[in-house]
């Protein structure tokens, strides 16, 4: 096979792992292609650089796709989301003077309980709630915006402003924002800077978030099948190696090196290992699935998904696009087809109910072994995307 | 008479944002602020309510602007990159010049386009200088390298400093690497074992 170097923009970020990965420890090698790795200022230069033809694919917030194929923000490319990359991985964090104020009542800061810690913010801030997250459509968003709506705190009670996340520790400090809802490694370098608290994980707002996808133009998708399909294989057989429990020490090495985040591994492997620290306080706690990049069919393309994050964005923005448009986007169907000579699992339906599932729960799937975790909404809400359309 | 066009350039660097000011302002008619602050980045547009931003392409800051954009935003007037119809080209050419400019809805192109393309013109001009520095530290780094991995090598083996580099370059050849390479290589072992 012709060994073909495919351009991918990325951004610095622990849930980059599976593209970097891929090319460091020859995973897209072994599908013969290369990747030229291409580390982006902003979210905004990485969706230009995908969609004026820069680079081929990119590392890309789920919800920007979606966005785009809504009219929402920028150009109008049309992206398609090949594979999910990451599930979950988000942190909520607070200022140091609310978390002086949370302790004061005696908040036990247990980074779990997503009601709890709203109406506990509720209690000691009057005034509105000043949020900083790294893009106006991204997960850190409409996570905030649910979270607000279905708690004491009120979505009225929240403003949300656009913060590059390397400038988040400064924003805090300088009283900008009051608390942010950012990407790893970014929550913990507040914590270490000690500027901030960590207060609630992504996951405790909803277990089965689909954080990053790959995203590429749909017409390179359409024309470069071959490539796309070893782009994608090589990008899940580095989230496999992720996923094994040995491997996050060397991950958080190679993660950490100049050309990447660079930043201590202890720093990275916090958000790998699920074991995070939330203030200078050193409190620690563990959590499970933190960030998840590989089994029970995390990098599946769930149609559902999409529909949540084009409802949600539609709620926010007050447009009305239908649903299965937006939801498209998200191509479960290209991900059948190259995942087809791997020993990948598929789940029998392109769609779910999001948050039904409690329990591990076994699913129709195409070698019968497919367990789903459960992803369900801190509220206990079902999103049945049959019934909003 | 046509109204001033009012442009705001986000630029830290005040030699950067002075030379990319002087420039626009021989274009024509227009007055040009420079924000050099990120801090409250939005109020300090929405004061000047400008025509045009400009903003470099590898700013994190960029996506402060694109919140901006959206019709919810603080500015009155919502600022749009143009993308469509004729300016879909110059907005390519400006990004691969590390340009992103955000225009105002409506705003007629031959307004637009002298602006860009001497902004395009002042970035082209930035980016070579900053390749060209980037380059340099990048050959002095591995200058340092070598230097050290044939201070090791001639420590190791007895040999002189020429001989050093013949055996640094004879592996790389051998290996089908950069001797910068190799050297690091022996550096970060010494450093192991050491």
């Amino acid at each position: 096979m012709r060994r073909v170097t495919i351009p991918v923009a990325y951004m610095p970020l622990v849930d980059a792992a599976p593209l970097i990965v891929a090319h460091e420890l020859g995973f897209a090698e072994d599908e013969a292609i290369g990747l030229d790795l291409v580390p982006a200022p902003s979210w905004s230069s990485l969706r230009d650089m995908l969609g004026f033809g820069r680079v081929d694919a990119a590392h890309m917030l789920s919800a920007v796709p979606v966005a785009m194929s809504m009219g929402l923000g920028g150009m109008g490319a049309a992206l398609s989301a090949v594979c999910v990359l990451s599930v979950n991985g988000n942190v909520i964090g607070v200022g140091r003077p609310l978390e002086a104020r949370l302790r004061a009542t005696g908040f036990a800061f247990d980074f779990t309980d997503a009601r709890a810690a709203a109406s506990a913010m509720k209690a000691v801030h009057a005034d509105k709630l000043v949020f900083g997250v790294p893009f106006p459509f991204s997960m850190h968003v409409e996570l905030l915006r649910y979270w607000a709506e279905r708690t004491e705190l009120g979505l009225d009670s929240i403003e949300i402003r656009t913060v590059p996340p390397p400038l988040m520790a400064e924003a805090l400090e300088a009283g900008d924002i009051d608390a942010f809802c950012v990407g790893e490694p970014w929550g913990s370098v507040a914590v270490d800077r000690g500027v901030g608290a960590l207060l609630l994980p992504g996951q405790a707002i909803w277990q089965g978030a689909p954080e990053k996808v790959l995203a590429t133009r749909t017409d390179w998708a359409e024309t470069e099948p071959d490539l796309l399909g070893r782009l994608i294989r090589a990008v899940w057989q580095a989230s496999r190696w992720l996923s094994k429990p040995g491997s996050h020490i060397t991950a958080a090495q190679i993660l950490s090196r100049e050309t990447y985040l660079d930043l201590p591994p202890e720093l990275i492997d916090r958000a790998l290992s699920g074991r995070m620290i939330l203030s200078g306080h050193g409190e620690q706690r563990h959590c499970d699935g933190f960030l998840r990049f590989h089994g029970a069919a995390a990098s599946f393309p769930w149609r559902s998904q999409a529909k949540w994050i084009a409802h949600r964005l539609g709620l926010t923005h007050e447009t009305r696009t239908g649903l299965a448009a937006a939801a498209s986007v998200f191509r479960s169907d290209l991900y059948r087809r190259h995942m087809t000579q791997t020993d990948a699992d598929m789940p029998g339906a392109s769609e779910k109910v999001e948050g039904a599932i409690l329990h591990p729960t076994a699913v129709g799937s195409s070698r019968g072994r497919l367990n789903l975790l459960p992803d369900r909404f801190f509220d206990g809400a079902i999103f049945d995307p049959d019934a909003i359309e | 008479m046509q109204a001033r066009l009012t442009i705001a350039v986000v630029e830290e660097d005040r030699d950067r944002a002075t030379g990319i000011v002087d420039a626009l302002e021989q274009t024509g008619d227009c007055d040009v602020h420079v924000i050099g602050n990120y801090t409250s980045l939005a109020r300090k547009i929405a004061e000047h309510s400008p025509d045009i931003v400009l903003i470099d392409i590898d700013n994190p800051t960029r996506d402060m602007m694109e919140e901006l954009t959206l019709a919810s935003g603080p500015l009155d007037r919502p600022v749009a990159m143009f993308v469509s119809g004729a300016a879909g080209g110059l907005a390519r050419e400006a990004i691969e010049a590390g340009v992103s400019a955000y225009v105002v809805d409506g705003l007629a192109p031959e307004r637009i386009k002298p602006v860009i393309d001497t902004a395009i013109a002042r970035f082209s001009i930035v980016r070579q200088m900053r390749n060209e520095l980037a380059e340099t530290r990048r050959a002095l780094e591995e200058r340092k390298v070598i230097d050290r991995a044939k201070g090791l090598l001639m420590k190791a083996k007895g040999i002189d400093e020429d001989a050093a580099y013949a055996l640094l370059r004879k592996t790389a050849m051998d290996q089908g690497r950069k001797v910068a390479d190799v050297a690091e290589a022996l550096v970060t072992a010494a450093g192991l074992l050491g």
